[in-house]
């Protein structure tokens, strides 16, 4: 029982940190269809800068509690300017050339992000506690979790649902889903698609980095987190189907609570048991459980 | 078959003795490069058949690592030495995986394939840095290759090794350039241009998707094995996707033109690289990236197409080859 619990709340905790580093992945690739491996990238600049402020800022010895406005204005800037940049500078050029060359495109991104990521921070790690114990914790049948924690499955809740219905209530949104259904009518209509393309991929980047912000109090930020978090998010979005939102967030629930049963029942598993679902979610669904409905166009 | 040997082959043939010269005359670390590098070169060799179809494989470290681990534990645990052994162990190994994995990768293109075979090669870096009998994270040695009970030392056994890897990855090259020039070689082109058409024409895509990363797979544990008797260690890290990621680089770089290409590709990488870490260790990835950016935009079919595209224009202008991946 106590297990159980235990798998629960961890098995939650993981789905959240998953969902906020992979929803920007999945809707990157639902929209331009660019499956961007640059998304690691994104996820350690804003894990760094994210850390790297709450240390300037603690080192002064200001109320701890403004620190998580930190967060998200790290994770705003970061990916913002990042997304951006990579946008406009490379990406642009490549839109409609075949989506497996996008993924090398976006490989190449991601190299040079990271060593970019190393000039403006080094190769040491950054560790900023403070925000993560500020609130302290609560206990769940004895287990003491960080408040953090919570707040954490709160923000990927909120991100999910602000995403929703951005996406289906508002104007922009449905519009959204006119580029998706069919770029070349919606060009036709006279929707901006490039301005869509461009918007999407600095909030997707955004995303990334909001995914990376939120978790460096909880990690030593160092590098190699990007090459460890686009796997995982790979695999959360391919068993959700890929472009698709609520997939992304069943797929963060399936391989986060796949990772916490597998540290609480059998440690030596934690690392192959999430691909171990992915590869049985493909085996019996080829493309995920909510894989977008596609007309082959010969 | 007696068929004639192409220009490629006769080029492969005359390279097999100089290579095997410059093992006495140029410098020994020098020569080490050449050697290791034959080993990932034949990755990237897997590599760059599959994407021949179309197909990039993100998850080839994995049969890299599977050909280094299954030479090393035979060597751990049965006591082996004997580099045919070894080598046959590797070979086996990836037949029988690539085999059976086979059937569900086949079914998958594009960038799902991309995905697939990177999940599975880091189901197997999950699986390797998590058991302790074979070392975890650290890996493990292996023994000193012996030849038919003949175990040479020091220098003779560095030179026995070198020549041996030449003449097997020399093979290899040649081998592969008959399959590419194969009924399923010529199959695979037609894969990536039109899969539904092979189809119609009656034509199994599947087999031939299959029968190619079984042969990639095999390849590449060869090479996984040539790379790393001279290193004498094995880890995981030989099938993390950044490892696997290199090998798509270099077939990037090279293209697919030509099969000579990723070898000479991967040792110039690696020569590369060793000055790159040595000058500024914190921007070689930021090279590599700009590169690889580069190549793609400006040299969609690779360095090796500066070299043949002069002489195809000399023959017909404008010859309208499809660029890969299209």
């Amino acid at each position: 029982m106590l297990t159980a619990i235990a798998i629960a709340v961890d098995g939650l905790g993981f789905a959240a940190w998953l969902f906020l580093s992979s929803v920007g992945l999945t809707l990157i690739y639902g929209v331009m269809r660019i499956l961007n491996i640059a998304h690691g990238g994104f996820y350690a600049l804003g894990a760094y800068s994210s850390a790297w402020a709450i240390g300037l800022y603690t080192a002064t010895g200001s109320p701890v509690a403004f620190s998580f406005l930190l967060i998200p204005l790290a994770a705003l800037i970061a990916g913002g300017i990042a997304g951006l940049l990579v946008e406009r500078g490379i990406l642009k050029f490549m839109y409609g050339r075949d989506e497996v060359l996008m993924v090398l495109v976006t490989y190449a991104v991601f190299l040079i992000l990271e060593d970019v990521t190393k000039l403006i921070w080094g190769t040491e790690s950054y560790i900023a506690w403070q925000p993560a114990f500020h609130f302290g914790t609560v206990e769940i049948v004895g287990i003491p979790y960080t408040v953090y924690k919570f707040l954490i499955i709160g923000t990927a809740l909120l991100v999910g649902l602000s995403l929703f219905l951005v996406l289906n209530k508002t104007r922009v949104g449905k519009l959204l889903l006119v580029v998706i259904e069919d770029r070349e009518i919606s060009s036709a209509l006279g929707i901006n698609v490039t301005l869509f393309f461009s918007v999407t991929f600095v909030v997707g980047a955004i995303l990334g980095a909001l995914g990376g912000a939120i978790t460096a109090p909880e990690i030593s930020v160092s590098p190699g987190i990007g090459a460890e978090i686009i796997v995982l998010s790979f695999a959360v979005i391919v068993i959700g189907g890929m472009g698709s939102i609520g997939g992304a967030m069943i797929g963060a629930v399936i391989v986060g609570f796949a990772r916490a049963a597998s540290v609480h029942l059998y440690p030596p598993a934690e690392l192959f048991s999430i691909y171990l679902v992915m590869a049985a979610v493909l085996a019996v669904k080829p493309y995920g459980l909510f894989a977008l409905a596609e007309s082959r166009k010969i | 078959m007696t068929k004639h040997l192409d220009r490629t082959e006769i080029g492969l043939l005359v390279a097999l003795p100089l290579l095997i010269c410059i093992a006495f005359v140029l410098p020994k670390w020098i020569v080490n490069y050449v050697h290791v590098s034959m080993g990932t070169g034949l990755v990237a060799l897997g590599v760059m058949i599959q994407m021949r179809a179309g197909l990039v494989s993100f998850g080839q470290g994995l049969y890299f690592c599977v050909g280094g681990y299954a030479a090393g534990m035979t060597g751990k645990f049965l006591g082996v030495t004997d580099f045919f052994v070894l080598l046959s162990a590797g070979i086996a190994a990836a037949l029988c995986l690539s085999f059976v994995l086979g059937f569900l990768l086949r079914r998958y293109r594009e960038i799902f394939y991309a995905m697939l075979s990177l999940a599975i090669s880091m189901i197997l870096f999950g699986l390797l840095s998590s058991t302790e009998e074979l070392g975890s994270t650290d890996g493990f040695n292996l023994p000193t290759a012996s030849y038919f009970g003949w175990s040479p030392t020091g220098e003779t056994a560095r030179l026995t090794l070198y020549t041996l890897t030449c003449f097997i990855a020399i093979g290899c090259a040649i081998a592969l350039n008959r399959f590419l020039k194969s009924r399923v070689g010529y199959v695979n082109e037609a894969i990536r241009e039109n899969e539904l058409r092979v189809e119609y024409l009656g034509t199994s895509a599947h087999n031939a998707v299959h029968l190619t990363y079984v042969v990639a797979a095999v390849v590449s544990a060869i090479g996984g094995v040539l790379w790393a008797l001279p290193l004498g260690h094995v880890d995981p890290e030989m099938t993390n996707w950044t490892t696997s990621g290199q090998f798509v680089f270099v077939s990037i770089l090279s293209g697919t033109g030509n099969i000579a290409a990723p070898l000479i590709g991967t040792f110039l990488l690696e020569i590369i690289r060793v000055y790159a870490v040595e000058l500024s260790p914190n921007t070689w990835q930021l090279i590599l990236g700009s590169v690889m950016l580069f190549t793609i935009i400006f040299l969609p079919k690779g360095l090796w197409s500066l070299i043949t595209s002069k002489q195809k224009s000399s023959k017909k202008i404008g010859a309208s080859a499809p660029k890969p991946g299209e």
